[in-house]
């Protein structure tokens, strides 16, 4: 059995623009997902980074099969899914979960709690007799921490984490191996984003789960996950372990992420050297030639950087970057323009 | 004399045949001109509705407003709806947590601007254009000329954002109220708007004319601790309606003397701790409150609480280090905060 849970092997996800009523022309692409290749190993956390329009959630929903790539491979478990359709598709499914950013509308308001958990049961066949599926249940609702008289109630008699609680055990049903959470804390209070996020490291512990976690928050994604990757406009930019990607940030864009966001501590925040990229992300229907980031690259060259889109490469052991020249910014031979962190967009 | 003061400000909203909602519940805090004052909590703190019930946004029907707004020595609750929004846009800006909605969709920016200042400065048009080109330059939109004729949906997020800013700041308002204005943003893009702000309400500005925006103040309502801790100078953490903690950011940060502050600050994942150490979440939600007229309403989610906490109401009184505390059982002197 290989140490890689998913292998992502050049996936592009490309959706087309459509016009005109009667004929449906296709005038463009929006390239969500555009080149990615990354492992997740079993039993670990990937964390998926990156700002509203990078492609984040395309891809975890390519990873799923959620969304039909247009060119690429999802090898999940040494089987390619592209290549599965119908019945064997559907039982791969249930190996794979995934948990929602809103849980009201990823619930259905119309199903009590039960229904919304026996039914995956049902679906794969898990459904051993009304005794053994009530403890079941009870056992779910006992390791989400959820009440058990939560059984008979609705969505919306639910706070929101507790909501998130069923989306969990709803994923839990089927005993997945590998977990896609889209943005599971953003819609939380930050008191009960940390309860959420302690249960997701509990359940990893206590079921061996692999998490592909996509959020936009870097705090919440350097606490959980083991390892990190970094998307901008469809392409990973920088991959590294989570602690060398926050101590030891290599792209430009990553960088200036992390330097981006509020620490809640004035001592900090009073020394904090911001990088403030100027501009807007670029339009993912027309990215920019190159290198996607150059547009907004503080650190741009004049060569390379916006005829010749860097590869990801490895730099350092488990430390992957896409960008020309991250070893002489790294050693302070390309410096960007003084006065940098005064600059506004 | 402080520019606005809040007083024992409550706002119920009542429907037939249904509990009354106690949105605000007693709030009252003080912001001078130039200074940046923080209202922070969680949702149904009742952050967004104090500031609406400032700038008199409240619908008037089914809503039961109480206390005191003074600004500027004038008692803002009980204007006439005409004086208000004579003040409205003039005297007191406001930004809106979301952009798109509060930006007309069918009105190009240019005119949604001019607006503003025509109707407070009776400002002719040709010239309101002139200058609303001016604001968009000085909040940061490049090529402004052109986008005073496009239309909200052709701007990106940060720049609806930039523009809402620049019409809120059109007529040198002496205060402006912000209300989660970099929420629906992204990071970067956050920077950008905070660095903005930061710069319009603290520098003194001249590029805006004759008189410099420097005392400008600024109350930022907003759920994230880390903005609050890089730009407001005092900080106010509402929990059910009350202000719970008051401090200048500093002291707060380093010492948070309230049960929910501290816990508010051990349950967010911090970019510059350890990793991999456990979060402490506050237990339940915050829909767990139990009225303040019978008790704290967050001692059913404290760890500190004593048998008080359910039957006594506290006082907003001088607690450790001098803070303005309302709380039976203050966590003493610096715990592991920063964990």
């Amino acid at each position: 059995m290989s140490d890689v849970l998913v292998d992502v092997d050049g996936l592009k996800v490309h959706f087309p623009i459509k016009r005109g009523i009667v004929h449906d022309r296709t005038v463009g692409y929006v390239y969500a997902v555009d080149g990615v290749d990354l492992a997740i190993r079993r039993g670990e956390t990937y964390g998926l980074v990156g700002e509203s329009g990078c492609g984040k959630s395309t891809l975890g929903r390519a990873v799923l099969r959620l969304s039909e790539p247009t060119a690429g491979r999802v090898v999940f478990d040494g089987t390619d899914l592209a290549q599965l359709s119908g019945e064997p598709l559907r039982r791969m499914r249930r190996r794979m979960q995934m948990v929602f950013q809103d849980p009201l509308s990823s619930l259905d308001p119309r199903q009590s709690v039960q229904s919304l958990l026996v039914e995956g049961l049902r679906a794969h066949e898990l459904d051993r007799g009304a005794e053994a599926t009530a403890a079941r249940l009870r056992e779910l609702l006992d390791v989400v921490g959820l009440p058990a008289n939560a059984l008979r109630r609705y969505p919306h008699e639910f706070s929101g984490g507790q909501r998130q609680r069923i989306g969990i055990a709803r994923a839990l049903t089927v005993e997945p191996d590998l977990i896609v959470a889209d943005e599971p804390v953003s819609a939380l209070d930050v008191s009960v984003q940390a309860q959420v996020l302690n249960l997701l490291e509990d359940l990893q512990a206590q079921f061996g789960l692999t998490y592909l976690v996509i959020a936009h928050d870097l705090a919440v994604v350097r606490h959980i996950a083991d390892r990190v990757g970094v998307m901008y406009l469809g392409g990973i930019v920088e991959e590294a372990d989570a602690d060398a990607l926050y101590t030891e940030p290599r792209h430009p864009y990553t960088r200036a992420l992390l330097s981006a966001i509020p620490v809640p501590d004035p001592e900090v925040e009073d020394r904090r050297e911001q990088i403030l990229l100027t501009g807007d992300l670029p339009s993912p229907a027309a990215p920019p030639s190159g290198c996607r980031f150059h547009t907004r690259c503080p650190w741009r060259q004049p060569s390379r950087c916006d005829t010749e889109r860097p590869p990801l490469r490895e730099i350092r052991p488990g430390h992957r970057v896409a960008c020309h020249y991250a070893e002489d910014i790294a050693a302070g031979r390309i410096t960007a323009p003084t006065g940098l962190s005064a600059s506004r967009g | 004399m402080a520019l606005l003061e809040v007083d024992d400000l409550s706002v119920v909203f009542t429907r037939k045949g249904e509990q009354p909602v106690v949105a605000v519940d007693g709030v009252s805090f003080d912001v001078d001109p130039g200074q940046t004052v923080g209202l922070v909590g969680e949702s149904g703190c009742g952050k967004s509705v104090t500031a609406l019930a400032i700038m008199g946004l409240l619908p008037r029907r089914g809503v039961r407003v109480s206390g005191s707004v003074r600004f500027d020595g004038t008692e803002l609750l009980g204007l006439p709806a005409a004086a208000m929004r004579d003040r409205r846009g003039r005297d007191l800006g406001m930004v809106f947590q979301d952009p798109l909605s509060s930006l007309n969709p069918v009105v190009p920016i240019g005119l949604q601007i001019t607006e503003v200042l025509e109707r407070h400065r009776r400002t002719p048009r040709k010239k309101a254009m002139v200058q609303a080109g001016d604001l968009l330059t000085r909040v940061g939109i490049p090529d402004p000329r052109r986008r005073l004729d496009e239309y909200p949906h052709q701007l990106s997020g940060g720049m609806r954002q930039r523009a809402l800013i620049a019409m809120a700041l059109a007529c040198r308002p002496k205060l402006l109220l912000a209300d989660e204005p970099t929420t629906a943003l992204d990071v970067t893009i956050q920077a950008q708007i905070l660095a903005l702000l930061a710069e319009l309400v603290r520098a003194g500005d001249t590029d805006l004319g004759d008189t410099d925006l420097g005392d400008t103040a600024l109350v930022m309502i907003t759920h994230d601790l880390g903005v609050v801790a890089g730009l407001c100078d005092e900080v106010n953490v509402l929990y059910g309606g009350r202000v719970v903690e008051r401090g200048p950011r500093h002291p707060l940060f380093a010492a948070p003397h309230h049960p929910y502050t501290v816990g508010l600050l051990a349950s967010v994942p911090r970019l510059d701790g350890p990793r991999g150490q456990r979060l402490s979440p506050i237990r339940g939600s915050v829909s767990d409150n139990i009225p303040w007229t019978s008790g704290c309403a967050f001692a059913p989610r404290c760890p500190n609480v004593l048998g008080a906490c359910t039957s006594v109401t506290p006082e907003m009184e001088f607690g450790p280090d001098e803070r303005l505390l309302r709380c039976h059982n203050p966590v003493p002197a610096p715990q592991e905060v920063r964990a």
